[in-house]
């Protein structure tokens, strides 16, 4: 576990809904009402700090993590792009309803993105369409077994 | 690809389209109103109580593996983040892959196919850090800890995040739908 140094811009109340509800959410009428009633504070706090949390870009969203490939059809892949095509290239790829992750990493093999479909056939259609619109081959990584538990992410404040 | 197929996880559990349409709403998060399922049954036409019970039922059969915030690591202080891949012996590979999932520090953990010739490696970790230094310490705590000194491996630390956002299943092939917030 690494320790956290947000902990200044964050509020105690922000800080706590962070670490009560990354798994478990309540599946109640009103679950922001009931989280609020767990921290100590009320609805509208609860759902200012999370409108907050949102726009600052700490959290994603509140939902559901799915178990990869327990829906549809889904793989991560990578492209070796030069760097004078990166940015045009991730756009590119960004761009696809289909995508969900897309990151630059320090490789040749320099984008990497998670791609998921409704079938296996629109998972590969969508991976051809990027090879011909780029030109770039598409290395296809698809999960065999996956070891984790997610229990979300362990938070340590300084 | 016969090799994936053979070795495929957990078989999956059947999803009706009213399960398809339910994740499809939420996957750029539930709303910040009072009544958060309530007015996702209003956009499909369910109650609120088929909506809760549907997400109860994919929780219960692992189609959901986790249900609530989803954080930003980098917006969080958690600025490196590194893949780690190993090239790993197919019959040493779950052995050491439930190993590493161990560790508070690996947040993912997975075995993927190899693309060779261009990518020989199948077990992925991935490893944050506040920085790239207490990144490269707990790399090197796994190495110790699962003796790999021997094991064929590459750090991939992240440059840019070009989008995140939830998974999307629709059978559509173009977007009618918001792509919320893409990044």
């Amino acid at each position: 576990m690494i320790d956290i140094d947000k902990s200044e811009t964050l509020t105690e109340l922000e800080r706590r809904l962070l670490d009560c509800c990354q798994r478990d959410f309540p599946l109640t009428s009103t679950p922001y009402a009931d989280i609020a009633r767990r921290l100590g504070a009320d609805e509208a706090e609860v759902l200012a700090a999370l409108e907050r949390l949102q726009a600052m870009g700490t959290i994603s969203r509140i939902g559901a993590v799915l178990k990869p490939r327990a829906v549809g059809a889904s793989t991560l892949a990578a492209m070796a792009v030069p760097a004078e095509r990166l940015d045009e290239v991730a756009a590119l790829v960004s761009g696809y309803r289909e995508v969900n992750h897309n990151y630059e990493r320090e490789h040749e093999l320099n984008l990497w993105f998670v791609a998921t479909a409704f079938s296996e056939r629109h998972l590969a259609a969508v991976l051809d369409d990027i090879e011909t619109r780029t030109g770039l081959t598409v290395q296809r990584l698809p999960m065999i077994e996956d070891y984790h538990i997610d229990l979300g992410f362990k938070l340590k404040w300084a | 690809m016969g090799l994936i197929s053979a070795v495929a996880t957990a078989p999956t559990p059947a999803l009706d389209e009213r399960d398809r349409a339910l994740l499809e709403t939420i996957r750029n998060g539930l709303p910040l109103v009072a009544k958060p399922y309530a007015a996702i049954a209003a956009a499909l036409g369910m109650s609120e109580r088929e909506v809760t019970e549907r997400l109860q039922a994919l929780l219960g059969n692992g189609v959901i593996k986790r249900f609530g915030i989803v954080v930003r690591h980098h917006e969080l202080g958690y600025g490196a983040n590194a893949m780690v891949v190993w090239d790993v012996p197919d019959a040493r590979v779950a052995r050491l892959g439930r190993r590493m999932a161990m560790f508070d520090f690996v947040t993912l953990c997975y075995r993927r196919a190899r693309s060779l010739p261009a990518w020989r490696y199948n077990l992925y970790c991935m490893i944050h850090g506040r920085d790239r230094a207490a990144a490269e310490a707990n790399i090197a705590k796994l190495i110790e800890a699962c003796d790999l000194r021997t094991v064929p491996h590459a750090v991939l630390f992240s440059r840019r995040r070009f989008k995140q956002c939830g998974a999307s299943y629709r059978d559509q092939p173009t977007g009618n739908i918001k792509h919320g917030r893409g990044r």
